[in-house]
C-alpha cells in the first residue's frame, strides 16, 4: 500500500510542473502587471517603474521568474502577496477552512441526496419517481451556477427572507478560529447562536454548488445500480431468501459504489471549481473569491500559489479516492 | 404428498413483441429425498421453471399454475416474506455461473455465514464453525483460511463448491441445481457432480437436477422430465426412458449422445432449431423437426399421453422396445 501511494505522488510531478507552468504564463498574458494595475490611469514616471518593476524581479527574463519561483516553491517558499505583504502560504492556510467546509457540505448535500434517489430510481425504474429524478438531475446539471445562485438569493433571501444574501457569519457575531470551520468554531466557544447563523449562511452557498455533483452522484448511483441489479449474484442473493431491502443496500449498493466514489473524487474538482463562482456570488470568505481578487490586482504570487495549492488538494483527493476505491473493490486491492 | 407439487405451470413474459410463454402448461412433482432429472435444449424454458419454483422470476415473469405447492404450503398465494423464510432454508438453489454467482465484494465467510444467520440466527463462533465444516463437507481444503478468501480467489470449481456450500446450509430438503456443471471443465464436471450426488445421498434431500447432459441425468436421476419448447416433451423413470423412448424427441436425443453412436461416421444431429417466439407452429411444436410428423402433426397439438410408467406428448408415441435408432433422424 505504501508503494502503491509512493508512485502514486511521484506521478504527480508532472502535473505540478505543467500546472506551475500554465499558471505563470496564463497570468502573465493578461494585459498590465501588478505595478501598472496598482497605478492606474494616474500613470507614473518611466523611471519609477522599472524600479519598481526591479524591485518584485519583473524585469528579468520569463524563463528565470519561472525557474526562481519553480526553486522556491521546492524550498517551500510560495511567495509574498504583492498586496497584503503576507505569505500566500499563511493566506491559504488563513482561508482554505472556509472554501473546505463548503465545498465538504456540498458534497454531503450532493451524496446524501443524491445516492437514494439514484438507488431508489434504479429499484423502480420506468417509474413516474425514476422519471422525475432523471429529469431534474438533467436540469441541474446544466444550469449555471452563477444564475441559479442568483435566483436562489432572489427567492428565498431577498423575497422570503429565510437566508442571510451573503457572508459565513451574521456581523453580530466574531468567532476567533480555532479550526476555521465556522460550524466547528461556533460549538467550540459555545455561541449556539453563532451557530446557527453561520448554518443559515451555508444552505444557500450549499445548495448551489452541491446542486451540479448532486446531479452527477444520482444519475450515476443510478446507472450503477441498474447494471448491479442484473448481476448474478443479486439473483443469489435472492435465492438465499434475503430482504429485498438487504440484497439492495448492501448486495447491490456495495458494487454499485465502486464507480460512485470514483465519480465523487472526481467531483472534487469541480467543486473546488465551482466554489470560485459560488463565493464569489455569496462574498465567502475563502480561497475562490481570494483568487478572483488577486486575478484583478495581478498579485502573481498569490494566484500562481493558490492555484498550485487547490491543485495539490485536487490530487490528494484523487488519492484518497484510489485507495478507498481498492478498499471497496476487493478484486483492485489484491491485483497491487 | 410429493415434496413440490406443480400442476400446468406456465410462465410469461411480457416483451414488447407481445406475451411470450416461456413454460407452457408443465406439470412437476418430486418426492422427498427423489432425484428428478430435467433435461431439454437451450431455450426449453427448464431454467424458467426452475426459478419460477424458487420464486425467482423478478417483475417481468408472470406464473399461471392450477397448483404449486412445497411441502403442502401453497407458494401461489404465500406472501413474499413468508415465501422468503422457504427459499434458501428449504428449496436452496446451485447456478449455472459459479464466477458471478458470489457476490465479488464480500468474503466467502460472510456469503455463507450470512444464511445461516439469516434463517438459523447463528452468530459468532458457532456460526463460524458451521461456516468451516460446510466448507469441508464440500471438500474445499483448509477451510478456516478460505474464509476469509474473495470470489476471485478462487477457481470456478471451487466457487461452485462454495455456491453449493451456502446451498446445504440450512440442510433444504430440496436442491434445485441449474446445469451446475456446464461452465466448469470437464474434469471438475465429474466431481461437482459426484459432491452433489454425495451430498443428496447423505441428506435424502430431494434434487432437481438441470442439464443438457443426458449422459448426467442417466447416471444420476430416477426420473427424468424431457422439456421441448417450454413444454414437457417426455416424463419417465430414468431406467425406462433410456431404454425404450416414447417420445421422437427424446429418442432423438438419445442417438446424438456419442457413445450410442459408436462406428458411425458422423454423430446423429436433430436438425432445425428450438420454434422461437415468432415461429412456434400449429400442430405438435417438435413436428417441423421430427422425422415421424404426419398431417395431424402439423395441424393439431397432442396433449400428453399416458405411455408405460410415464407420460409423452405424441399421437404416435415410439413402439414399446424400439430404441430410436436412425430412423428418428434425417
Amino acid at each position: 500500500m505504501l508503494r502503491f501511494i509512493l508512485t502514486r505522488v511521484s506521478l504527480v510531478i508532472p502535473t505540478f510542473l505543467g500546472i506551475t507552468f500554465l499558471t505563470f504564463i496564463l497570468i502573465r498574458l493578461v494585459p498590465g502587471d501588478p505595478i501598472e494595475v496598482r497605478v492606474g490611469e494616474r500613470g507614473i514616471a518611466p523611471e519609477r517603474l522599472a524600479q519598481f518593476r526591479h524591485e518584485l524581479g519583473l524585469d528579468l527574463p520569463l524563463w528565470r521568474q519561472f525557474l526562481d519561483y519553480v526553486w522556491n516553491v521546492m524550498t517551500g517558499d510560495f511567495g509574498v502577496s504583492l498586496i497584503t505583504h503576507n505569505s500566500v502560504l499563511s493566506e491559504f492556510v488563513t482561508l482554505f477552512p472556509a472554501t473546505l467546509e463548503l465545498a465538504l457540505a456540498a458534497m454531503l448535500f450532493a451524496t446524501l441526496l443524491g445516492l437514494p434517489a439514484g438507488i431508489l430510481a434504479a429499484v423502480k425504474r420506468g417509474s413516474l419517481f425514476d422519471h422525475g429524478v432523471m429529469g431534474i438531475s438533467l436540469t441541474g446539471y446544466s444550469m449555471p451556477i452563477f444564475w441559479w445562485g442568483l435566483l436562489l438569493i432572489l427567492f428565498f433571501s431577498v423575497g422570503l427572507g429565510w437566508t442571510p444574501v451573503s457572508g459565513r457569519l451574521d456581523l453580530l457575531y466574531y468567532i476567533e478560529p480555532t479550526t476555521g470551520f465556522m460550524l466547528i468554531d461556533t460549538l467550540l466557544v459555545g455561541e449556539y447562536g453563532a451557530f446557527w447563523s453561520a448554518l443559515h449562511h451555508l444552505i444557500l452557498p450549499t445548495i448551489v454548488l452541491g446542486t451540479v455533483p448532486l446531479a452527477v452522484v444520482a444519475r450515476m448511483t443510478r446507472s450503477a445500480m441498474l447494471e448491479v441489479l442484473g448481476e448474478d449474484y443479486i439473483r443469489t442473493a435472492h435465492a438465499k431468501g434475503l430482504s429485498d431491502s438487504r440484497v439492495i443496500g448492501l448486495h447491490a449498493l456495495r458494487n454499485a459504489l465502486i464507480p460512485v466514489v470514483t465519480v465523487i473524487g472526481l467531483q472534487v474538482g469541480t467543486l473546488l471549481g465551482g466554489a470560485i463562482l459560488t463565493e464569489t456570488i455569496f462574498s465567502w470568505p475563502g480561497i475562490g473569491k481570494w483568487l478572483i481578487e488577486s486575478i484583478g490586482r495581478r498579485d502573481y504570487p498569490a494566484l500562481q500559489g493558490g492555484v498550485l495549492l487547490i491543485a495539490t488538494s485536487v490530487i490528494a483527493v484523487n488519492l484518497l479516492v484510489d485507495v478507498l476505491y481498492g478498499v471497496l473493490n476487493p478484486r483492485i486491492r489484491h491485483a497491487r | 404428498m410429493p415434496l413440490l407439487d406443480i400442476k400446468n405451470l406456465s410462465v410469461e413474459f411480457t416483451t414488447r413483441a407481445g406475451t411470450f410463454r416461456a413454460v407452457d402448461g408443465i406439470d412437476l412433482t418430486v418426492d422427498e429425498g427423489e432425484v428428478v432429472g430435467i433435461v431439454g435444449e437451450s431455450g426449453s424454458g427448464k431454467s424458467v421453471t426452475s426459478l419460477a419454483v424458487m420464486g425467482l422470476l423478478g417483475g417481468n415473469g408472470r406464473i399461471i399454475a392450477d397448483r404449486m405447492s412445497f411441502a403442502g404450503t401453497d407458494l401461489l398465494t404465500l406472501e413474499p416474506s413468508k415465501r422468503r423464510k422457504i427459499t434458501g432454508k428449504d428449496v436452496a438453489m446451485v447456478f449455472q455461473e459459479p464466477m458471478t454467482s458470489l457476490n465479488p465484494c464480500f468474503t466467502v465467510g460472510f456469503q455463507i455465514m450470512e444464511t445461516l444467520r439469516v434463517h438459523e440466527g447463528l452468530t459468532g463462533k458457532a456460526l463460524r464453525h458451521r461456516a468451516i465444516d460446510l466448507l469441508e463437507q464440500v471438500g474445499i481444503p483448509a477451510p478456516e483460511t478460505r474464509l476469509s478468501a474473495f470470489p476471485h480467489q478462487l477457481s470456478g470449481g471451487m466457487n461452485q463448491r462454495v455456491m453449493i456450500a451456502i446451498a446445504i446450509a440450512c440442510n433444504p430438503r430440496l436442491l434445485v441445481a441449474d446445469e451446475p456443471t456446464t461452465a466448469l471443465d470437464v474434469t471438475i464436471q465429474k466431481q461437482i457432480l459426484d459432491l452433489l450426488v454425495r451430498l443428496q445421498k447423505e441428506r435424502g434431500m430431494a434434487l432437481i437436477l438441470i442439464t443438457h447432459d443426458m449422459g448426467v441425468v442417466a447416471e444420476t436421476a430416477q426420473r427424468v422430465a424431457v422439456m421441448y419448447a417450454g413444454q414437457l416433451a417426455e416424463t419417465r423413470p430414468v431406467a425406462d426412458l433410456f431404454a425404450r423412448p416414447r417420445h421422437p424427441y427424446t429418442g432423438a436425443l438419445l442417438d446424438a449422445l456419442p457413445e450410442r453412436a459408436l462406428g458411425k461416421r458422423r454423430l446423429p444431429t436433430i436438425p432445425g432449431m428450438v420454434p422461437g417466439i415468432a415461429d412456434r407452429p400449429a400442430g405438435c411444436l417438435f413436428s417441423p423437426r421430427c422425422r415421424f410428423a404426419t398431417d395431424r402433426c402439423r395441424a393439431e397439438r397432442p396433449a400428453l399421453l399416458d405411455v408405460d410408467n410415464g407420460r409423452a406428448r405424441c399421437f404416435y408415441p415410439l413402439p414399446d422396445g424400439q430404441v430410436a435408432a436412425e430412423g428418428a433422424i434425417q
